[in-house]
């Protein structure tokens, strides 16, 4: 009952941005703002922060994601989360979670939408947690809100430094006056976009503060296939777009973001090839693909951001949920070691899984074909340094083919590595099978909607021109030529990945021998992401809790509150001794006041020589 | 007029002298005197609402009564209230009542002094924050301090006396040296009044000041209390009653601040410029030493007493950046953080007297039990972290980008304590309500009664209210801020000018005599 009033509001504002992004494309390009005024939130002195709301094209792309993908994954938990005790408080935080991803994306100000951006961390701090007996489930929730925390800190010091420099919040107004303000790639500018880069990167799981996100698996796969990959993680490349205006006066700090993005989509990819986790694969791939659109930021193409963002949503949504739906058959196994198989089990969740695999992987006609494309292509046209990035895009292509497909030919296909008689694989209801099949059709002609060859193809790109620079967005001059080749490179490249899975998993052909000294530190390196999380935990973590421990052993209680108990000793040591004056005999009283008369008649003396 | 601020401020005491006429040794009776007390607190809670209704949003005092009191030393009882202190009178009102109704299920033994003390207190807190009469503002700083003295004494834990007996002469010593300041500023300014405001109004020697602020600064500090002062106060906090806790730290720890901002910046301006860098060194060492001892305590309530000095680092930093949203911003904290340092305080209360014990690694898994509890508990976890939305984050926000402007570095130090709140607040939450049931004990454990329910609604309201609208209190607070701040600005200046006279006069006495 609970899930379907929760998936009823989510079907209502769908609807709702629905007839909002209909209404925009009956409107011409300048007119496609929608604002509304609610009240004053923090109005004092010269500062006047509103709570209001703002829609425009790149909202309204977010807000169709938001409720469509979260609809689809709200009808998806309904059978997911039925056998849970705990149903309603599920759907409350779910419910909460779109709430507030909402008011982040329409949030006209920067404040109001860190309301929105704090509140989907507590919700994604709830959610992880959610199965809270679970200490791991609990650790990993208490992660993801201390480390969102850090790149929040860096948030706020950027919200400060537009407050001192613009004296408001309001988006429109400081891209209004921000070329105004800021020298180009200014010193200023730079550290602002610096830290707000970096807030957006703690939401976004972006090297080095990537460390929670794939702890977040520890939450219901509808959970991560909402928050940890089509919503929530992606705030921080709104933020981006949302203030690109800020963002292209500061080139090198762009520069460094495009390195970070392309930095962390390797370095996802690298660990994705070789974890057994169904889940933690996803999350690697996630953050890999996060990389990719960060890379796109950097290099200008925001609308090719927001393009991937929204591909990405449609397939990373999808994978979720079918792996939700195979660890669903496998009553709750993950491990990818112990499947193995059973695609003629649950043929559609294998068959729309495939499809997204193929989307991710970039394979033609796909939708993600044409995002990773058009970042590819961006990235290999803008500027001097970018062949290192289309160079690395290039080989998170292959990485990416290589890992999904060696997740799909572990799990689907190849021998049945568990008990067919202790695990009844089945098939899921039909209530989890609708949504996996809209978002299969979505991660197929997703991508239609950006076509670069055709001319007037990037029917995406216009639809955000308005709002983003169109001088960004991809021109029209470009070589047809240079991008078909550079088309079937990504394509072929991305085949080769499926068929390097094919070989190792099915075949069983080693490319890295395992024996050899480098190959099994190279695999140990991976297996073990790195060691980042050992190294945090070396280098912050501990001394942290060791400085604590030792202030309040040492200097709290054996310095400051020795100290002040050591003065009520001595005062009252002072007291018993000086008791001993007070004896009652009356020779001491009579020396004592012998002793006192001499003295002030030594004073009067004194006092009266010298005044003379 | 109708003097309604001295009826706001007594009514507590006129309950608390009814008390005194009933008897407390059976049930109906007790619950007499509780009813009494409740009620008392009550209308003085409504007062404080008419005034609330009434109130202008100007920087001048409303609401002023004067009456003559000991004519020959200048002494009269003289109360009013402005933006500044009338936030915490509500703060005030609203808190009391709601500590007497949790303390019906916590005190079994000696109800009517109990109560009778509550009261006292109360009408004693209330009269420091309207007192415009130096010889009156002791007079209530003092009477504080004596049921305050009793309830720890009384109703505490193990360590009780102790704690009780360091809670006072720690504040005693303040309030010593803070009672010779104000002789001297008597006899040195020659004015012959106790009139606060007259002193508010005719700038103290500059030359005088600095030992005037120091003497005040060390009263107040150690009410804060700020770091080095600050041992007493888990000690008290973690051996009171939660009714005393709850009071401590929501209302009592505010003395401090509220004293700064109402005597010791803007009787001694210059002075509190002089040593803004300290104090200001002062409290990000509170934040961040605060929270790193929060991080490591085992008993609840002692994380919870340490999260408050590193609250109140907050307050102290936005008091002396002397920037207009930082000040606001501290005033708002100020209320803020009575409310959710309260709310945590009820929440651990209940818990400690369902289990009779505090340290965390006794509970675990109380989510499952106490659902509606859990829920109240997390809610003011968050609201102490800062979540926005909430009230924690509101004047936390404002004191922070309101000194960015002025103090960078400094900022950037105290920003580190949003970060490190939920390093220590989050573990509480783990340990205290998520994971498995542990102990036998706790799987029987009873969700919240009625009683609690009333104690913990109205507290969470304010929490979202205060959150999402704070602008009523804003309204208020501003007026007089922006009138201290402009004070203060304008001696600023004369602090310069008159540097550079200080300096020529040096020079010229030097000069001479170097033969020039």
């Amino acid at each position: 009952m609970s899930g379907w009033i929760a998936s009823l509001a989510m079907l209502l504002s769908f609807l709702v941005s629905l007839s909002i992004f209909f209404s925009f494309l009956l409107h011409s390009p300048q007119d496609r703002i929608l604002s509304i005024f609610l009240f004053d939130w923090i109005p004092f002195g010269s500062l006047k922060i509103n709570v209001g709301f703002m829609i425009d094209p790149v909202s309204s792309i977010m807000t169709l994601i938001v409720t469509g993908v979260g609809f689809m994954i709200h009808l998806y938990s309904i059978a997911y989360m039925r056998e849970d005790i705990s149903i309603v408080r599920y759907f409350v935080y779910l419910n909460l979670f779109s709430f507030s991803m909402l008011l982040l994306v329409l949030a006209d100000n920067f404040l109001l939408m860190f309301v929105g951006w704090e509140a989907v961390g507590l919700c994604s701090y709830l959610l992880i947690g959610f199965w809270y007996e679970k200490p791991s489930a609990i650790e990993a929730g208490k992660k993801a809100f201390i480390v969102n925390r850090v790149g929040d800190f860096c948030f706020l010091i950027a919200l400060f430094q537009i407050l001192t420099i613009f004296g408001t919040f309001d988006f429109s107004d400081i891209s209004r006056s921000a070329s105004e303000l800021f020298m180009k790639d200014s010193f200023n500018v730079n550290l602002l976009c610096l830290f707000l880069f970096f807030g957006a990167a703690g939401k976004s799981a972006q090297f080095p503060l990537h460390v929670w996100l794939p702890d977040a698996m520890e939450g219901p796969s509808p959970v991560s296939a909402l928050i940890h990959a089509a919503t929530m993680v992606t705030a921080g490349i709104y933020l981006l777009v949302r203030n690109h205006v800020l963002f292209s006066l500061a080139p090198s700090t762009l520069m460094f973001i495009a390195l970070v993005g392309s930095f962390t989509l390797l370095f996802a990819a690298s660990i994705a090839l070789v974890q057994n986790d169904i889940k933690k694969v996803l999350a690697y791939s996630t953050l890999s693909q996060l990389g990719y659109m960060f890379l796109a930021c950097g290099i200008g193409a925001y609308a090719t951001a927001m393009f991937h963002l929204m591909t990405h949503a449609f397939f990373k949504a999808l994978l979720f949920l079918g792996a939700g739906s195979v660890i669903h058959a496998m009553n709750g196994e993950q491990d990818i070691r112990k499947m193995g198989g059973i695609r003629s089990y649950i043929p559609k969740t294998s068959f729309t899984f495939i499809i997204g695999s193929l989307a991710i992987s970039g394979i033609f006609p796909l939708a993600g074909f044409f995002s990773k494309d058009a970042i590819l292509f961006s990235a290999f046209k803008s500027h001097s340094l970018a062949i290192l990035f289309w160079f690395a895009g290039l080989f998170g292509v292959l990485m990416t083919s290589y890992y999904t497909f060696r997740l799909v030919l572990k799990v689907f296909y190849g021998d049945k590595n568990f008990k067919e008689n202790e695990t009844h694989v089945h098939e899921s209801p039909p209530i989890m099978i609708f949504p996996l099949f809209v978002l299969a059709f979505f991660s197929i002609v997703g991508g239609w909607v950006s076509i670069p060859m055709i001319s007037g193809g990037d029917v995406f790109g216009k639809f955000l021109s308005s709002v983003l620079n169109p001088t960004v967005s991809v021109d029209s001059h470009h070589n047809l030529t240079l991008e078909l080749v550079l088309m079937f490179l990504s394509l072929g490249i991305a085949l080769l990945g499926i068929f390097l899975a094919y070989q190792t998993c099915c075949k069983k052909r080693q490319f890295f021998s395992d024996s050899s000294v480098v190959g099994m530190r190279l695999f140990s390196l991976l297996e073990n992401k790195y060691y980042i999380d050992e190294i945090y935990s070396l280098i912050l973590v501990r001394p942290l809790r060791f400085i604590a421990n030792l202030f309040f052993k040492l200097f709290e209680q054996n310095i400051i509150d020795a100290s002040v108990n050591g003065t009520g000793r001595l005062v009252k040591s002072l007291g018993a001794n000086l008791r001993s004056l007070q004896d009652g005999y009356v020779k001491t009283y009579a020396v004592s006041i012998l002793f006192g008369a001499v003295c002030i008649i030594f004073l009067l003396v004194f006092n009266f020589s010298s005044r003379f | 007029m109708f003097p309604i601020v001295s009826w706001m401020v007594f009514s507590p005491l006129i309950g608390a002298f009814l008390i005194l006429f009933f008897g407390d040794k059976n049930e109906k009776q007790c619950k007499r005197i509780v009813l009494i007390a409740i009620i008392s607190s009550l209308i003085s809670f409504l007062f404080s609402l008419v005034i609330f209704m009434n109130f202008q949003s100007s920087p001048k005092m409303q609401f002023v009564e004067n009456l003559k009191w000991i004519e020959s030393l200048g002494v009269s009882y003289r109360v009013g209230l402005d933006g500044i202190s009338f936030p915490l009178i509500l703060l005030t009102t609203f808190l009391t009542p709601i500590v007497l109704l949790f303390s019906w299920d916590d005190i079994k033994k000696r109800i009517r002094l109990y109560y009778f003390s509550m009261l006292l207190l109360e009408t004693a807190m209330l009269g420091v924050f309207v007192s415009l009469d130096f010889f009156l503002f002791y007079v209530f700083w003092e009477a504080m301090l004596i049921p305050m003295y009793f309830i720890i004494g009384i109703w505490g834990g193990k360590k009780r006396i102790y704690s009780a007996m360091k809670f006072f002469l720690y504040t005693m010593t303040g309030s010593v040296l803070m009672l010779i300041a104000i002789l001297w500023l008597y006899f040195a300014t020659g004015f012959g009044t106790f009139n606060i405001l007259v002193f508010l109004n005719s700038p103290v020697d500059p030359l005088l000041q600095t030992w005037l602020f120091a003497a005040f600064a060390i009263a107040f500090a150690i009410k804060v209390p700020m770091f080095p002062f600050h041992t007493w106060l888990p000690d008290a906090h973690v051996e009171a009653p939660t009714a005393g806790s709850v009071i401590l730290a929501g209302v009592l720890l505010k003395m401090g601040t509220y004293g700064f901002i109402r005597l010791a910046i803007p009787l001694f301006p210059e002075a509190a410029v002089e040593f803004s860098p300290l104090l200001i060194f002062l409290s990000l060492v509170g934040i961040i030493y605060g929270a790193l001892m929060a991080m490591v305590q085992k008993d609840a309530k002692k994380l919870v007493a340490y999260s408050s000095i590193s609250h109140l680092g907050f307050v102290m930093f936005g008091l002396f950046s002397f920037n207009l949203l930082a000040l606001g911003g501290s005033v708002l904290q100020m209320v803020n953080h009575g409310i959710c340092s309260g709310l945590l305080f009820l929440t651990v209360g209940m818990l400690y007297r369902r289990r009779h014990t505090r340290f965390m690694d006794d509970f675990g898994g109380i989510a499952k039990v106490m659902p509606a509890f859990s829920v109240f508990f997390v809610i003011a976890v968050f609201s102490s972290i800062g979540l926005p939305g909430l009230n924690g984050f509101v004047g936390e926000f404002a004191i922070l980008s309101g000194s960015f402007q002025s103090h960078f570095f400094p900022t950037l130090i105290a920003t580190i304590g949003v970060v490190l709140s939920a390093v220590y607040m989050l573990p509480m939450v783990q340990k205290v309500i998520f994971g498995k049931i542990k102990f036998e004990a706790n799987r029987v454990l009873s969700d919240l009664n009625l009683r609690e329910w009333f104690v913990l609604v109205p507290m969470i309201f304010l929490v979202f209210l205060l959150g999402i609208y704070p602008k009523p209190i804003l309204k208020i607070i501003e007026p007089s801020t922006k009138s201290l701040l402009l004070k203060i600005k304008g001696r600023k200046l004369l602090v310069k000018k008159r540097n550079i006279k200080k300096l020529r006069l040096v020079i010229s006495e030097i000069a001479p005599r170097r033969g020039y």
